[in-house]
């Protein structure tokens, strides 16, 4: 008869996978570590719009307007980029939803590749919605079928908080049947759906009470869980958190949060009661503990050191003993950027010009890093062309160079750039395309002309639309040192708002061919090293100071052998 | 029984996220609970990559708590010495394994394959499952190789 069937999925893929078997129709995300999966996961299926958006915002607002024409809905990002869609996010809590729409966010404690490690837990609570969170991929799975229920059983969208280690886990994970929900019918109700003072006034009120019914079923639900065992120490613990717990203190109680918010206060103090010393065990924000202490619970968080990086199943007797902190992460190789990168030759010859360089996010953030070290400011996503456009008009703007790349440049650089030209900034912004988002592993984006479906569609012209931005300069050339440091040098020195496209062969996360390496002529090298400062992991000092090129990994892109002036490398034609 | 825990270790581009999906693979098909954990992102630019595979009746952790590592598979020296402080006392460390093997394995995109076949010694994991995990991540490609690498490797998986 039936056999059940298990695979081996991610968080994120179980995540998906579930969200699939609740009868979604509509996914809007923009790639971001640890999110990406889930999108990537869910374009695989026919019955499930699947899209990249230009960015969160727009992302959040497509979904939730789906879910407003009647068919379960998901958003998904990273933790930050929750930041971009803050703004619908807020109202769509008073507005409330049609069909199920659920809210995804990946934290990302421990920054493995983030620029902050924020806690949006505290979201739930700030916007006023359900807060749901699972530990391990196949709670994920069945966590999120809750997750749509809630949504429509409230009227609310719900909160899912995943995090890298969630996210990227892989488990045993059962796949089941879809089950098909019909779609809900639109009607025109201004009250609910047009967000004007007097409407949202009466939408707040109806949120208050709203919060005391969840906080009733928060109390019922079996995602908060008490676990009574030996009765000397209870942890109250959520996320893959209560997995080192469980792993580390098996057999101690436990209260385990998989719906914190609103945080079912009954069932902690039941628990509390139930236990001699109450520990809070969480990661990054004491979110829990905060609450704890606020009710009136008496009981021991971690030392506030623990709020800094991801935690591991080592750290829960730190915690227990309130001891601080001792370990933080080091010792591992950095990235670089690939073998053969385009970006390399970009940053190179920013290098060599001395300009200040205000960057963005992508993979060229690692120009960052010595001994390339050409990119000297980095916040968001977009603040490359906004941090220029002041950095110019105080410091100058032969003195100053923006670098964006292409999927950065349509997320939000765009407005930065319509904004730098209607306020009368000067100078020179390039923009690196490389024609995908490679940092999170090689999405389209619209500037590619290919959807996340992989099908054909518009393509956005990058220059039309530079031009029509208002930059009085728009130039596209290809990638090789001499001819950057050439471009960089004229437009920095016009008085003249400029758009250097610099757009190259394919990235490397795409196109793997490789070109020739490059030869070796050891005995005309003069140790002086300019090759290694290109930074490039196929050639390197070794232990006795002799360069080392390592023909596997070269990718023939001949960089090296500019930077060589006494013909110890090169060119292999 | 109790939990396995192994610990893959290297640098971005060896097939160390690889080797750790076809081994989790394997114990699934095999009946085990399997957790795998690893942080994506800068794997493919040359950065440091662990990957963590736990597997037996129940899996709490999805990562390996310190000095707790069973089997350790490095593809580096830098790596192993930065890592090896993870592995238990009675712990089994297979880099002179590795060391032998980078000897050995004139394809370098073979290597991974030829550790799993010295892993699978120590496991007792059924050959079927690990020739259907390989099967699952490699495809078609150069499958027939592989198979011939891993069971070099393992000598004779029972």
């Amino acid at each position: 008869m039936n056999t059940k069937t298990f695979k081996l999925l991610s968080g994120n893929e179980a995540l998906a996978q579930g969200a699939y078997e609740a009868g979604l129709k509509f996914a809007g995300s923009y790639p971001g570590t640890p999110a990406t999966e889930i999108l990537e996961y869910l374009t695989q299926f026919k019955e499930v719009d699947a899209q990249w958006a230009v960015n969160e915002k727009v992302a959040f607002e497509v979904a939730l307007g789906a879910s407003f024409a009647g068919v379960r809905s998901i958003y998904s990002s990273k933790h930050v980029g929750i930041n971009v869609a803050m703004d619908p996010l807020m109202t769509a809590a008073y507005s409330g939803i049609n069909a199920g729409f659920v809210i995804v966010t990946a934290d990302d404690p421990g920054l493995h590749s983030s620029q902050n490690e924020q806690d949006n837990r505290l979201i739930a609570k700030f916007a006023k919605i359900p807060l749901l969170e699972p530990s391990s991929p196949s709670e994920a799975k069945k966590f999120i079928k809750l997750a749509f229920e809630i949504s429509e059983q409230f009227d609310t969208p719900v909160l899912f908080r995943m995090t890298t280690r969630v996210a990227h886990t892989k488990e045993n994970v059962e796949i089941e049947q879809r089950h098909e929900i019909e779609n809900k019918i639109f009607e025109k109700n201004p009250h609910k759906y047009v967000m004007v003072p007097a409407n949202a006034y009466k939408k707040h009120i109806l949120l208050e009470e709203k919060l005391l019914k969840l906080q009733d079923y928060s109390e019922k639900t079996e995602l908060n869980k008490i676990e009574l065992k030996d009765k000397e120490i209870g942890f109250v613990t959520d996320s893959v958190t209560y997995l080192y717990v469980k792993e580390t203190y098996p057999d101690a109680s436990v209260l385990k949060l998989g719906m914190a918010f609103p945080f079912p206060d009954k069932k902690i103090k039941e628990f509390s009661a139930a236990v001699k010393k109450i520990i809070v065990a969480e990661e990054n924000e004491p979110f829990i503990e905060e609450h704890l202490l606020q009710i009136g619970i008496k009981c021991t968080g971690k030392h506030y050191t623990y709020r800094v990086g991801e935690l591991k199943p080592e750290n829960i007797k730190d915690i227990v003993e309130n001891k601080p902190k001792t370990q933080y992460p080091g010792g591992s190789r950095r990235p670089v950027l690939c073998p053969g990168c385009p970006h390399r030759a970009v940053f190179v010859a920013l290098r060599k010009t001395k300009v200040i360089v205000s960057g963005d996010i992508g993979c060229y953030t690692l120009g960052s890093l010595p001994p390339l070290a050409a990119l000297h400011t980095t916040i968001c996503m977009g603040a490359s062309i906004t941090i220029f456009d002041s950095l110019s008009k105080v410091l100058g703007n032969d003195k100053v160079v923006a670098v964006i790349g292409d999927s950065t440049f349509v997320h939000s650089g765009v407005t930065g750039l319509i904004n730098a030209a209607y306020n009368k900034a000067k100078g020179l912004i390039i923009i690196l395309d490389n024609g995908t988002t490679a940092m999170t592993g090689a999405q389209p984006n619209p500037s590619t002309g290919i959807t996340a479906k992989n099908e054909q569609t518009k393509k956005l012209d990058l220059e039309i639309l530079c031009k029509a931005c208002g930059a009085d300069n728009v130039e596209v050339i290809d990638s090789s040192c001499k001819s950057i440091e050439e471009k960089i040098k004229e437009y920095t020195s016009q008085d003249k708002l400029s758009v250097l496209i610099v757009r190259y062969a394919l990235c490397k996360m795409i196109d793997r061919t490789k070109k020739a390496a490059p030869l070796l002529n050891s005995e005309k090298c003069k140790k002086c090293y300019m090759c290694v400062s290109v930074d490039c992991p196929a050639i390197v000092k070794d232990e006795n100071g002799n360069i080392k090129l390592n023909v596997n990994l070269c990718a023939g892109c001949n960089v090296c052998v500019e930077m060589c002036k006494f013909g110890g490398l090169v060119k292999n034609n | 029984m109790k939990t396995i825990n192994i610990l893959f270790c290297g640098t971005g581009g060896q097939g160390i996220l690889t080797a750790a999906e076809i081994a989790g693979l394997a114990a699934m098909y095999d009946g085990y609970h399997v957790k795998k954990s690893e942080v994506h992102g800068m794997a493919q630019r040359g950065g440091s990559v662990e990957s963590h595979l736990r597997f037996g009746k129940e899996v709490f952790s999805p990562i390996i708590t310190d000095g707790e590592v069973d089997f350790m598979l490095s593809f580096d020296k830098g790596e192993h010495d930065r890592m090896i402080k993870l592995l238990k006392k009675d712990g089994k460390d297979l880099f002179p394994d590795f060391v032998e093997a980078d000897k050995k394995i004139a394809d370098k995109k073979f290597l991974n394959t030829y550790m799993l076949g010295i892993l699978s010694k120590h496991l007792g994991l059924s050959k079927e499952s690990w020739q259907k995990a390989m099967k699952d991540v490699f495809k078609t490609k150069f499958i027939e190789k592989n198979f011939e690498v891993f069971n070099m490797a393992n000598g004779d998986v029972k």
